[in-house]
């Protein structure tokens, strides 16, 4: 464990990814097994289970510590880990036996796997107090899965092809087919095992990306080797389906089967691999994004949800279609075949509700494209925009240049007035960096909504200054602000709401720019945010 | 005593502490940049201190100035005023006011940690003390000064390719950084950044050692591989810096403790080394003093009050504004 956290801490303050390469490739050639394998597990976010939960950390905590210097500190420091590895007394020197040294990386964390709940409580108060608040914290992050030092799967499995000598498209090939602490992986990046067989697991397919269209892309867009969809505003999920079983993976991998049991349920076996997007389904109809969300994240969804909220997926692309892998034809003829397997293997009762095909839009240049992003507005609310793809581009895992672009259509701005101010987390700890903004209903201000975005960290500092120096009172974290300073907020959509006393929710709302300028009382009124709202469907 | 726009004031004195805009009369605790500000009328502080604000803003930075050595006593109106060490930085005072058998002290910023550049804190019984909460939650406790330099002596042992870039603060940090590696015994000569050199030789004049240091302009960059480089905070993501040879960076402060705080300083050695008590260190110094009351400036005073008054300490927070967390000149 000690040679683990001091991994982590050098990871979390070493900037560049050279460094950390190196000091990743000193870690696998050095660590023993297990304990390597879980640390890669714990860096990649490949750890499947908690150690220990975040309520537990806090009851053991205030049981330790006055609860009010605990919520003063965790609201300085915050975050979570680092407060209680600070806050955790350390038991007198001499209490202490000899022979409590740390146990080894893979026994904490098959300790912790293994354990009761009152074994865990047991267990973490015992390590916390053998520990260093270095380790305390290399311990809590790991334990609660919330390790954010910079390393990403990607560069991680970068590193495991550097580790090994062999090509990180080898290394993505069988990721998701091995589990922590993945003995065959090591194995064969040691060069003493086989590659792992993965042919018969159901298996994640890295996705392809779009960029944001420019300028100069956009004259080089026509109709002939371009092939326009809208954006709509799901979130990418990839659908896997097989012989030996089926899953639905977020974009970034993750397996979100369970929160859906009624699309598994409604989509028999059927022997592909289709990329599309989830979205709430009435009747063929799409819902707004605000329904998604209460279908996302449920561990186990009431059948009443969803039998109000029911999902499905629009397909745009196939990876995949029986035993044919289409990564490497183009986009046309991928389209061409999905299309035909629609229609031959997807049943009605299916079509429209669970599963859709994506329809093309036909254009012939920049212009028509323009007009065509235009009309999204009132094609749907659940539109964001365009996507554009090369008809002969192939299914390139990553975010290869100049295959797709997504083009959303412009943000909605209005000029609202900074309410309440409160500190930011993470890597802006102790700044004023997320703002509740309000418009004008007569002479009251009421909230609309909150943004962290969107901001250089120049323009934090000055902001975090403005409200140091115009606060009016303090509600623990959160500082009302004198209601003097306008926020152009942009949003992609305005949502009635019934959480918000405003009654109007946000959609992704941003600061677009700082009125340092202009008065408050000449922000703008509800009403003109309301009128924003789309019409009933 | 009065909190007013301009600062703390004192009325049977007629005089402010530390205040923050030009007024006729000044105690001034420190010479920091947040506490010492020109333009006052009669400004009463330590010789040191008055050497130190006369470095920094000129002769002329005050109509009149009063040099009290610690522990010398002056009238102020109807006050007795006199100053006793604090241990922050080199001439760092407590203001002692004693009016009709009362007597108040307004601490200033002090710690209790050792520090070879200035008089230790004195302890001094009183009615009400008036305390600092830079640092006031149970998350701050500050390693021996000595600790954290041999920590990062090892580091640079470990790394002689590397240039060994610090961030210090210049008034105070600086010199107390160069007095801990001449005790650890690092046996080459430190390097400064020119903005760091006046302060270092006004340091040297009140008789410290400093041990053996160089302009970092002296000397060809290639040379300065293996080799301690100090710089103020603000020239360790600037332009400066980058003619250095592949440096690595530390910075020397109390909110390297934070472990966000030190990645916005692009630190990729935080030490943490304080001029500031501590969370012990303020409860230990206010137990030490057993005050009649305590009134909290500046920080984190909520906790501070809160912890007080739990320990039956009649304790109340002052909130003045316009004071940074940290020396930040």
């Amino acid at each position: 464990m000690q040679r683990f956290a001091r991994l982590l801490d050098q990871l979390y303050f070493t900037s560049g990814t050279k460094a950390k390469t190196q000091l990743l490739l000193n870690y696998l050639r050095e660590a023993p097994d297990p304990d390597r394998g879980w640390a890669i597990a714990a860096l990649s976010g490949d750890l499947r289970f908690d150690l220990f939960k975040r309520p537990l950390i806090k009851e053991l905590i205030t049981e330790r510590v006055d609860p009010f210097l605990f919520d003063l500190s965790y609201d300085y420091v915050g975050e979570l880990s680092e407060t209680v590895a600070h806050l955790w007394p350390s038991p007198d020197a001499n209490s202490r036996p000899e022979d409590q040294k740390l146990p080894p990386l893979h026994e904490i964390v098959e300790g912790f796997r293994e354990s009761t709940r009152a074994q865990t409580r047991e267990r973490l108060s015992h390590l916390l107090d053998i520990m260093t608040p270095n380790q305390r914290w290399a311990l809590l992050k790991l334990g609660t899965r919330g390790l954010r030092i910079g390393i990403s799967e990607r560069f991680l499995k970068k590193v495991l092809a550097e580790f090994g000598g062999v090509p990180v498209e080898a290394v993505e090939r069988v990721w998701h087919g091995v589990e922590a602490p993945y003995p065959e992986l090591l194995a064969w990046l040691d060069g003493e095992g086989p590659e792992p067989d993965v042919s018969d697991q159901v298996v994640f397919h890295p996705v392809m990306l779009s960029h944001p269209l420019d300028d100069k892309a956009l004259e080089e867009i026509e109709g002939e080797s371009w092939q326009a969809e809208w954006k709509l505003d799901g979130i990418r999920v990839q659908w896997v389906s097989q012989d030996s079983g089926c899953a639905l993976f977020s974009r970034t991998g993750e397996d979100i089967s369970h929160s859906f049991p009624d699309l598994s349920e409604a989509l028999h076996p059927n022997d592909a691999v289709l990329d599309g997007e989830l979205l709430v389904m009435h009747e063929g109809e799409p819902g707004s994004f605000n329904e998604l969300q209460q279908r996302l994240n449920k561990k186990k969804p009431a059948r009443a949800l969803m039998r109000r909220l029911p999902v499905g997926i629009c397909i745009y692309d196939a990876l995949r279609l029986g035993s044919d892998d289409l990564t490497g034809l183009p986009l046309s003829v991928r389209r061409q075949r999905l299309s035909e397997w629609f229609k031959g293997n997807v049943e009605d009762s299916v079509q429209g509700h669970r599963l859709t095909l994506s329809p093309l839009l036909t254009f012939d240049d920049a212009a028509s494209l323009k007009a065509l992003r235009e009309q999204a507005p009132q094609a749907g609310p659940y539109i964001e925009g365009l996507m554009l793809k090369r008809k002969d581009s192939l299914y390139v895992p990553g975010r290869p240049k100049g295959q797709w672009y997504k083009w959303k259509r412009d943000p909605r701005l209005i000029d609202a007035v900074m309410m309440y101010a409160q500190r930011g987390h993470g890597k802006r700890s102790s700044y004023y960096s997320d703002y509740t903004f309000g418009l004008w209903q007569d002479d009251r201000l009421l909230p609309v909504g909150k943004a962290y975005s969107g901001f250089t960290d120049e323009e934090l500092k000055k902001l975090d200054r403005w409200v140091r120096n115009n606060s009016m009172g303090r509600f623990g974290p959160v500082r009302e602000v004198e209601k003097a300073l306008v926020l152009e907020v942009a949003f992609d959509a305005v949502q009635s709401s019934s959480r918000h006393k405003s009654g109007l929710a946000l959609r992704f709302p941003r600061i677009n720019r700082i009125r340092w300028d202009k008065p408050a009382d000449e922000a703008d009124q509800l009403s003109t945010l309301a009128a924003m709202l789309p019409a009933e469907t | 005593m009065q909190v007013r726009p301009e600062g703390l004031y004192c009325v049977p004195a007629d005089a402010y502490i530390d205040p923050l805009r030009p007024v006729e009369r000044a105690i001034i605790t420190h010479g920091h940049a947040d506490h010492a500000r020109p333009g006052h009328g009669q400004v009463y502080a330590t010789p040191a201190t008055l050497d130190i604000m006369a470095a920094r803003y000129g002769e002329g930075h005050a109509r009149e100035t009063h040099a009290l050595p610690y522990g010398e006593k002056t009238e102020l109106r109807e006050c007795t005023l006199w100053l006793a060490p604090a241990g922050h930085i080199l001439g760092s005072a407590q203001a002692v006011l004693e009016y009709g058998g009362t007597r108040l002290i307004a601490a200033g910023d002090y710690k209790r940690a050792t520090d070879a550049t200035c008089e230790p804190f004195q302890v001094v019984p009183c009615d009400v003390f008036i305390t600092e909460a830079t640092f006031a939650l149970p998350v701050f406790s500050h390693p021996p000064l000595a600790t954290a330099v041999q920590e990062y002596l090892d580091t640079v042992r470990q790394l002689p390719d590397r240039c060994h870039l610090m961030g210090v603060y210049a008034l105070g940090k600086c010199q107390r950084i160069l007095m801990a590696l001449k005790e650890a015994g690092y046996p080459h000569p430190v390097y400064l950044h020119g903005a760091l050199i006046a302060l270092c030789e006004l340091y040297e004049k009140h008789g410290l050692d400093l041990g053996e240091w160089a302009p970092v302009k002296d000397v060809p960059v290639e040379e300065l591989r293996g080799k301690i480089v100090l710089a103020p905070p603000s020239a360790l993501a600037d332009r400066w810096s980058r003619k250095l040879p592949d440096v690595m960076t530390a910075m020397a402060s109390g909110w390297m403790q934070i472990r966000a705080r030190a990645r916005q300083r692009r630190a990729e050695i935080p030490l943490v080394v304080s001029d500031h008590a501590d969370w012990g260190e303020l409860l230990q110094t206010i137990d030490d003093i057993q005050p009649g009351e305590v009134w909290v400036t500046h920080g984190r005073e909520e906790a501070l009050v809160h912890e007080l008054s739990k320990q039956g300490v009649r304790a109340k927070a002052l909130s003045l504004l316009g004071y940074e967390d940290e020396d930040a000149d």
